[in-house]
């Protein structure tokens, strides 16, 4: 980020993060953290992640543009400069990553006066964890055919049916639901919730992913209640507020606060440095160009997501606003798993060495940091569906439906 | 050093390359274009054609200044940077244009790292509307700074220069030349009778090309000392990046034009572009473009403001431009199906000049060895 664009005021604050994130990094914790927010499961995990993430909001990294009246510190552009700071500083990650990349924004473009100021500020200060209730057993990438019920009794509504794939679900206090209020409209049947995940009709079970790790769960709602007052938006305009939800997962939505972990650029020059350390056939996998190829391939596709970053936000030269910000979850992900397909193949036998193998190079982060890189292509809108949504909003091609 | 975050596109730029387009929308239209290569339809059969100059757009691109844009203010011209001169090749490329001013900027570029009077004289006549070429390489196509077949003794030149674009437009050409204390470029008239064009054959409607013979041609020293390798060393991030912007143009036109097409060719019922087998393709269009681009404006924001990294930059525009021009070239002509395979398809223009764009100054495999070699 160039330092002669910033106003006097951003630099401060730029000089600022940097010297606070240096002064208050947090010790290690005993227990290795998992390597994302949503693998997280072990409470020691959780007190340490919620205490670290309610300090940056505290010293305003978090909630830095909103305004005061919804617990933000109404500063002016000085949120993508915490954000910057923060993923370069190489500290913990934020634990309430759905409550701050989704909830936030949801709330901001739909919520009530009463639910922005109710709301807003425990999710900065991570005083109340969220977790999304929008998959289904039967409702996956066609996401509008959830069977999930809402019945309407008195001023509030009766919930039924199940949910997949829900991270975090065992630490949450609140839940991003939709319901459906009327099985005859498919689009216009769903309504959205904020529904308390602390009530006698709400089981949450783990499931066990192909890494071993259980990070996210079903979630089993038996005549669970909802207060008509935590209903987002109108009955039946589900599927719109959900949007909202769903542009902010994908990486096109009003950041509050980075969710912190290795960024691309880091991973990057790990994978440099390993070809750099790996021997094979009497010199360095570096050396070999058939690697070396490969390496700088996803090298240059990793520089141009970040300056795709920086171009989405240039109106002359973006081609539209929805253009570039639509394709980040796509990409980020692909290149992503490129990457890890690379480390592995760099390391050969050695990738066969998983987590807890003394010997497994990096602890087993490369086959491990692989499989996971499925939750990037297939959550919130398989990359499939991601190559709709370009093909159709941005070059108007015809619905697939 | 750090670039600006709008790549120093700034209003004068953001305006310069609006007024280029608009002029290009009106002068350079593919129905224009169209006439220009009649009777090319049988190069197979290896007769060189007359190229396509369009001196009209030419003498309007002059009257306009888009020509000085990267030259001096000291030569007479308009004294901005690569940022500017990027915008420019940009919409070249999205038009498939022939036009000197490709070669001018990159001469702008090449002559701005040159320090003597006969460069600065060169980049003043330039500035009055003198066409230049580059002659820089031997026939083995080899892309190293050292790689001419051309030898200098005393003033004068012999041998023969290669794949000289656009050489048929020109009226001097920068040789690069080998004497006894290494590579300079020199300044020679191009219709000097000891200079001999050999027009090619080549795939590409849209561009000219030639192998020229020297036998005792006078020439200008434009660096000495054998200081020329490190001339062209230190333009070669301004060449790759302005090439890389011309195939991000044309990347844009194939990724619209297919979808376009892919909007109203029906079959089964539909719209070709219903089904996901066009549709996805058509997207991984978009996202090739889009990186090229973002790496081109990040090229040319860092040999205006962050010169230590321009080469780094450079390479990875042209790496990611090389792969795009190949990629979109192919899904452009594959998904209009039969159509796309004949002469009459717009697409085959674009993809012919993508093939040529694709391999100037260096493909991606060659983008990614020097890039690697930084690091």
């Amino acid at each position: 980020m160039s330092i002669k664009s910033l106003t006097a005021e951003q630099s401060e604050f730029q000089t600022f993060c940097r010297a606070w994130l240096e002064e208050n990094r947090p010790p290690q914790h005993p227990v290795p953290l998992p390597q994302a927010a949503y693998e997280v499961t072990d409470p020691s995990h959780l007190t340490y992640l919620s205490d670290w993430q309610a300090k940056c909001y505290e010293a305003g990294l978090i909630a830095s543009d909103l305004p005061k009246e919804y617990g933000g510190h109404g500063m002016t552009g000085c949120q993508q400069i915490a954000s910057n700071e923060v993923r370069a500083a190489n500290v913990p990650y934020f634990i309430n990553w759905i409550g701050l990349g989704m909830a936030v924004p949801t709330l901001l473009e739909c919520g009530t006066e009463e639910q922005k100021k109710t709301f807003l500020p425990p999710i900065f200060s991570a005083e109340h964890i969220w977790c999304q209730g929008f998959s289904e057993p039967g409702a996956g990438s066609d996401l509008a055919s959830l069977q999930t019920s809402a019945v309407k009794e008195g001023d509030q509504w009766v919930i039924n049916g199940s949910k997949v794939w829900t991270s975090l679900g065992h630490f949450a206090q609140y839940m991003l639901l939709l319901a459906r209020q009327d099985k005859g409209n498919k689009y216009g049947g769903i309504t959205y919730f904020l529904a308390p995940m602390d009530q006698p009709g709400v089981t949450v079970k783990p499931i066990h992913k192909m890494t071993g790790e259980s990070g996210f769960n079903e979630v089993f709602l038996e005549d669970a209640v909802v207060g008509d007052h935590l209903r987002v938006g109108a009955v039946g305009d589900g599927w719109k507020v959900a949007m909202a939800t769903l542009t902010s997962e994908r990486g096109a939505g009003v950041g509050v606060g980075a969710v912190a972990s290795e960024s691309p650029a880091l991973v990057m020059k790990q994978l440099i440095q390993l070809a750099k350390d790996t021997q094979r056939n009497g010199r360095s996998v570096w050396e070999d160009p058939v690697w070396r190829d490969r390496i700088m391939k996803v090298y240059e596709r990793t520089e141009a997501s970040i300056y795709n970053s920086r171009r989405s936000r240039l109106k002359p030269l973006n081609g539209g606003a929805m253009r570039i910000p639509l394709q980040g979850k796509l990409t980020g992900s692909e290149i992503g798993q490129a990457v890890h397909q690379i480390a592995l193949g760099i390391l050969g036998l050695k990738s066969s060495l998983y987590v807890g193998d003394a010997k497994a190079p990096a602890n087993g982060k490369w086959p491990l940091g692989y499989m996971n890189t499925y939750t990037g292509t297939i959550s919130g809108g398989s990359s499939e569906i991601q190559r709709n949504i370009l093909g159709e909003r941005v070059l108007g091609l015809p619905k697939t439906k | 050093m750090a670039t600006p975050k709008d790549f120093g596109f700034n209003e004068d730029i953001n305006m310069l390359k609006d007024s280029y387009a608009r002029f290009l929308s009106e002068q350079a239209t593919i129905e224009k274009l169209r006439p220009s290569l009649e009777g090319t339809e049988d190069p197979y059969h290896g007769q060189p054609r007359v190229p396509f100059f369009d001196r009209d757009n030419w003498d309007q691109t002059v009257a306009l200044g888009m020509h000085a844009v990267a030259i001096p203010e000291d030569q007479g011209g308009i004294g901005m940077g690569l940022v500017a001169a990027t915008a420019l090749a940009e919409e070249i490329g999205r038009y498939a244009l022939a036009t000197p001013l490709t070669n001018t900027l990159l001469a702008s570029f090449i002559l701005r790292e040159a320090s003597t009077d006969a460069a600065s004289a060169l980049l003043a006549s330039m500035a009055e509307g003198l066409r230049v070429g580059l002659a820089l390489y031997g026939e083995d196509g080899d892309l190293g700074p050292t790689s001419t077949d051309v030898q200098v003794t005393g003033d004068t030149l012999h041998g023969q220069s290669w794949y000289v674009t656009d050489a048929q437009k020109c009226d001097v050409l920068i040789v690069s030349a080998a004497g006894p204390s290494g590579i300079d470029l020199y300044q020679v008239d191009v219709n000097a009778a000891s200079v001999t064009v050999m027009a090619d054959t080549i795939v590409d409607l849209t561009r000219d090309q030639a192998h020229i013979q020297f036998d005792g041609t006078d020439a200008t020293a434009l660096t000495t000392g054998g200081q020329g390798a490190d001339c062209l060393q230190a333009a070669m991030p301004a060449l790759l990046t302005l090439t890389a912007a011309d195939i991000a143009g044309a990347a844009e036109w194939q990724l619209q034009t297919t979808a376009e097409y892919a909007k109203v060719r029906e079959q089964f019922d539909r719209p070709i572009g219903f089904f996901q087998a066009v549709k996805h393709p058509i997207v991984d269009m978009m996202i090739a473009t889009d990186e090229t681009r973002s790496l081109v404006y990040q090229a040319a924001a860092a040999f205006d403001f962050d010169r230590d990294d321009a080469a780094r930059c450079a390479h990875l525009a042209k790496s990611s431009a090389s792969d795009t021009a190949e990629f979109c070239a192919n899904r452009s002509t594959q998904l209009h199906g039969g159509i796309g395979f004949t002469w009459e398809a717009d697409v085959q223009i674009y993809h012919k000049r993508q093939m040529h764009s694709q391999f100037l100054f260096g493909d991606g495999v060659w983008q990614r060895q020097q890039l690697a070699a930084l690091l």
